[in-house]
């Protein structure tokens, strides 16, 4: 199962297993880290699970959707490695992935 | 913090607060009392898939509850609460101590008091067992009827339709949404909906369902007009579950009224999400607000509040809705007065709404636009003037009003 790595507002890092076919987001909320709150279960409405993919890991995720863009860009903290942790599909591909959560969420 | 958080209720507020107090590292015993039979779900779905196969969406799944000891008692209820002792009995005779108790008992639906209003086929919607009674009504039916056009029956009318059902929307006011949207929303969305085939009546008012033992066949209205319907929907609106605050001496207001810390008249008890009566962003009279985000924001303010730590920013409140194509978002709070920009082209099912008033924005609602959407929230936030003008004129960008 690949291994995602977050880490969190507060500095620390955890890395959990996140089946693939499920996100990013699926990953944190599994396993209440603190920071993504993805308050609409997932649905890319209501912006509460932004993260910034490192640089190396971006191409491992599918390319966002105008609806993703257009909420990311108004986001504080918002920056080109910004995504919404929901649209984050992991593959087999993923195992190994970075990503930050930042205190904005 | 440790010794035990007892939640009165296990909806998505008392959900969302019990995974959060676990991340704030509290150590102590956690319980969770809900009536339903059912551990946290996500509600909102319900009133937009409920004729997709039932797929419950739980806020978390079993295992979670376990991991993270949060103890989760379902189908039961609290009864009464000793404010003094800091006990909590439940409907199966048990006491409770508390070192903080926390009210998340939700709402319920407002039935229509007229005759016939207990027939078969006459159904609200709130929980998972309601969504089904209307997927299984809707199968074998003549048609729909949606008493209400507030955003709950909106969203139901267009499931409805788009399955291919008969639907009818009766609405009281003289439009939909009569309450809680402008009346440019309003009326875009009533002819969104009529253009898809829904009968969408205003001024209309029920005075009685008449059907027979086999349940509903039509609805009467004040003018004496019949409307066929062999499933009913009544939406209009929420009762807060406010009764066993209400009993226990709490300051209840037409809601559990609450501080911005989501903390109630009494020190040790906290109240969150549908059944709360709250402060808003940027001042104005409390309200009770009906969403998701509210309960989300206030199950942060109690934690940092039962946690001892820094009080969280207020935000700005914001719901969602989807009709048809449209995934409508609204943030602010739309109540006149207030002068109106659009910004986009209905017909092409992308727009916003920019409410403002003495220079300031009040609220947005955007459909399919969510960088419209995204700026009203940060203007609304940041509270900085507006120029009505620049923002109708979409070749001024966005990023220029919001952010620069």
């Amino acid at each position: 199962m690949p291994n995602i790595t977050y880490q969190l507002p507060d500095g620390s890092e955890q890395t959990v297993d996140v089946p693939e076919g499920q996100t990013v987001m699926d990953g944190s909320v599994r396993n209440n880290l603190p920071g993504i709150v993805a308050e609409c279960g997932g649905s890319c409405s209501c912006a509460t699970c932004h993260v910034h993919v490192a640089p190396e890991h971006m191409a491992l995720f599918d390319e966002p959707m105008d609806e993703e863009t257009e909420l990311v860009e108004f986001l504080d903290g918002a920056c080109e490695r910004s995504r919404l942790s929901c649209q984050l599909i992991v593959s087999a591909e993923c195992d190994g992935a970075r990503v930050v959560v930042p205190d904005t969420n | 913090m440790s010794g035990r958080v007892v939640v009165v209720g296990a909806g998505h507020a008392a959900g969302t607060f019990a995974a959060l107090l676990r991340q704030a590292g509290y150590d102590g015993e956690l319980v969770l009392v809900g009536a339903e039979r059912h551990l946290p779900y996500q509600r909102p779905p319900l009133s937009k898939t409920f004729l997709a196969e039932p797929a419950t969406q739980w806020l978390r799944e079993a295992p979670f509850y376990v991991e993270n000891s949060i103890t989760v008692r379902l189908h039961e209820t609290i009864t009464l609460i000793d404010r003094v002792a800091h006990t909590v009995e439940t409907s199966l005779g048990q006491v409770l101590t508390y070192d903080a108790l926390v009210l998340a008992t939700g709402a319920r639906p407002r039935m229509l008091d007229v005759p016939g209003c207990d027939l078969p086929g006459v159904l609200s919607l709130r929980t998972i067992e309601d969504a089904a009674a209307l997927r299984d009504g809707l199968a074998g039916a003549a048609g729909l009827a949606v008493v209400g056009g507030g955003y709950v029956g909106l969203e139901v009318a267009a499931v409805a339709r788009s399955g291919g059902v008969p639907v009818t929307v009766l609405e009281r006011e003289d439009r939909v949404l009569a309450r809680v949207a402008s009346p440019a929303l309003s009326g875009i969305l009533a002819a969104h909906h009529r253009g898809r085939g829904t009968d969408v009546r205003t001024g209309a008012d029920v005075v009685a369902f008449e059907g027979d033992a086999d349940g509903v066949r039509r609805i009467r209205l004040a003018d004496g007009e019949a409307v066929d319907a062999g499933t009913v929907v009544v939406g209009v609106g929420a009762i807060p579950c406010d009764e066993l605050a209400s009993r226990s001496g709490l300051l209840c207001r037409g809601g559990v009224v609450v501080d911005g810390a989501a903390r109630t008249s009494d020190d040790a008890i906290w109240a969150l999400g549908d059944v709360t009566v709250r402060p808003r962003h940027g001042g104005g009279e409390p309200m009770r607000f009906e969403s998701i985000p509210s309960a989300t924001e206030q199950a942060r303010q109690a934690v940092a509040s039962i946690m001892g730590k820094p009080s969280v920013e207020p935000e700005v409140p914001w719901f969602w809705s989807d009709q048809f194509d449209l995934k409508l978002k609204i943030a602010g709070v739309v109540a006149a007065p207030y002068d109106t920009v659009l910004r986009g082209e209905p017909a092409t099912g992308s727009f916003a709404l920019f409410h403002h008033h003495g220079g300031r924005l009040v609220a947005v609602e955007a459909a399919n636009a969510n960088a419209d959407f995204m700026a009203g929230r940060r203007l609304l936030a940041s509270n900085r003037p507006v120029d009505a003008d620049r923002l109708g004129d979409p070749t001024v960008p966005l990023r220029e009003l919001a952010l620069a």
